[in-house]
């Protein structure tokens, strides 16, 4: 799907092209035409928070992140996403490492429900985990309104990344260069630190930033399952609606750049994964 | 991977796919499978319920209007911009390559309201002067096909450059040097090798636009039969007590979801670029 390839593609687009010209007359009207149109869209609005986050200079800036409702918001995401990411780390790999190595029936499906909560609306999502976890749980297990919900609503939205920037690399990873190690009398333990997990390192960082810049982010989901309450279960973009709703532009744009930040580190880390595969390979 | 060789199984085997299949029954499947028992628990009763209630269909409608003109624009830039980051060198475009996946990690809040300083009608940048000629953008459709393209912007490049780079520029070439022009080049050689990618990106792109949540809330203002989409539908009927309704129409949504996912995994294999 769209997150399958992420280092691969990411290196095929930063290969210079093969035979590339320069711009021709027309080619530049559309590169013209696709910057402004990308600057209206994206760069020009996002620029805007930039700028509206400074509006009210360092203090509003500064009074606003550590007032403690929303210090707590940010804490709290933060930390959920962070956790959430360890367990991605674990999981994804291990269901990547299954995908490629093994083999049963039935695993064209396993890779459909990999990508369900990726294509799944946000929402739909909240209201498909409230209805094992919430309330009326025919395992009578409710972790609605507590903190273990948003932990459980990221676990979900987050789960593909992982995963699809791990299994192509595993699928060019020779199983022999095992078997040869094996051969030569390494223990598993040092076939997994030696070979395994240095081939798989910059893939599993790979999904890792784009899990936890999508566990920063995440809103759709928490919406119906976490009760978004107060200095407990209210995340940081909760936090901005709220700001929004109150005509508070400056407040809201001062936790947005906050997560900003964040989406821009995860792409800058992700560029310079990209660019040492891509030099190692 | 032509004839990779499966290890033998071991005990490990069979316990980490046990993990792997308990982990996603349980965090996917399962609760994926109840909204169809939500929905279908009493019958097509839910269903009817809810394609009765002027809100859920004239949401729908809105829904759809929105991804369709958003999907469309995507198609258009984003072929544009494969093809101006594969085929051309400028000045930035290692820059312009990483950017056009921002879109992808911004959160859709950060959306709404980047969008709303923007194109809001009275203290946005763009705004009055939009409104001034009569252009409404914030709070009504426009703004909506904005944040829409917006979420999904990156979907379609990710699918093409990769394809484009593969398949290099000498057909292409060799087309020109015979004289075809580049409409003609374009039409003939580059876009049927690229058929599938684009067909894939463009599924992909549809139904990210249906589920677009956050950034249609903040940017159409979420008001009744007016900016309300589909899922905001689901969202404002579970919290009013309607939940056969909510759970009938992400039913429809989740449908849309799987059935695009369905189609891309069963298509993806037959591709193979230059037959290798």
């Amino acid at each position: 799907m769209t997150t399958t390839t992420t280092l691969t593609a990411g290196a095929a687009r930063r290969r210079r092209p093969r035979s590339a010209t320069s711009l021709t007359r027309s080619s530049g009207l559309g590169l013209g035409i696709a910057l402004t149109w990308f600057s209206l869209l994206v760069l020009i609005p996002l620029g805007l928070i930039v700028i509206q986050s400074t509006d009210g200079g360092w203090h509003t800036f500064h009074d606003t992140i550590t007032s403690p409702q929303t210090a707590s918001a940010l804490r709290l995401t933060v930390l959920q996403s962070f956790y959430v990411t360890i367990a991605n780390v674990v999981f994804g790999t291990l269901i990547a490492w299954v995908l490629v190595r093994d083999e049963f029936p039935g695993k064209r499906l396993l890779e459909v429900i990999i990508d369900i909560p990726f294509a799944l609306p946000t929402i739909v999502a909240g209201l498909v985990l409230l209805s094992l976890y919430g309330p009326k749980s025919p395992i009578g297990l409710n972790v609605a309104n507590t903190e273990r919900s948003v932990f459980l609503a990221l676990l979900f939205v987050t789960l593909p990344f992982v995963v699809r920037t791990v299994e192509p690399v595993l699928i060019e990873l020779d199983p022999e260069v095992e078997e040869a190690a094996a051969s030569l009398g390494a223990s598993r333990f040092t076939i997994v630190r030696r070979i395994l997990l240095p081939a798989l390192a910059p893939a599993i960082t790979a999904g890792a930033a784009l899990a936890f810049a999508r566990g920063i982010s995440e809103y759709g989901s928490l919406v119906l399952l976490s009760g978004n309450l107060p200095n407990h279960t209210e995340v940081a973009s909760v936090r901005i609606l709220t700001y929004i709703e109150n005509g508070d532009k400056a407040g809201a744009a001062s936790v947005a750049v906050i997560l900003l930040a964040v989406a821009l580190a995860a792409i800058v880390l992700l560029q310079l994964l990209t660019r040492a595969v891509a030099k190692r390979g | 991977m032509a004839s990779r060789r499966i290890p033998a199984k071991t005990a490990g085997t069979y316990v980490r796919r046990t993990i792997v299949l308990s982990y996603l029954f349980l965090l996917v499947v399962w609760p994926v499978g109840l909204i169809a028992q939500h929905t279908f628990g009493n019958g097509f009763g839910n269903l009817h319920t809810a394609l009765a209630d002027p809100a859920v269909t004239s949401a729908l409608r809105l829904t759809v209007y929105v991804a369709v003109w958003a999907v469309a624009i995507n198609t258009v830039f984003g072929v544009g911009v494969s093809l101006l980051l594969t085929r051309y060198d400028f000045p930035g475009r290692g820059i312009l390559s990483a950017l056009i996946d921002l879109p992808l990690s911004v959160s859709p809040v950060v959306v709404g309201l980047a969008l709303l300083l923007a194109y809001g009608g009275t203290n946005g940048f763009f705004g009055p002067a939009l409104n001034s000629i009569g252009f409404q953008v914030a709070f009504a459709t426009p703004g909506i096909i904005l944040a829409t393209a917006f979420v999904s912007l990156p979907l379609v490049i990710r699918e093409l450059v990769p394809v484009l780079t593969e398949i290099g520029t000498d057909q292409e070439q060799a087309a020109r040097s015979l004289g075809a022009g580049p409409w003609q080049t374009f039409r003939r050689i580059t876009l049927p090798s690229i058929r599938w990618a684009l067909v894939y990106g463009v599924v992909l792109s549809l139904a990210r636009s249906l589920g677009e949540f956050g950034a249609v809330k903040i940017v159409g203002g979420n008001i009744a039969q007016q900016s309300q989409t589909a899922t905001l539908v689901v969202e404002q009927k579970y919290q009013d007590f309607e939940q056969g309704t909510a759970y009938a129409t992400s039913f429809l949504l989740a449908l849309i979801a799987v059935a695009a996912l369905v189609v891309v995994t069963v298509l993806r294999p037959k591709e193979k670029p230059d037959g290798d």
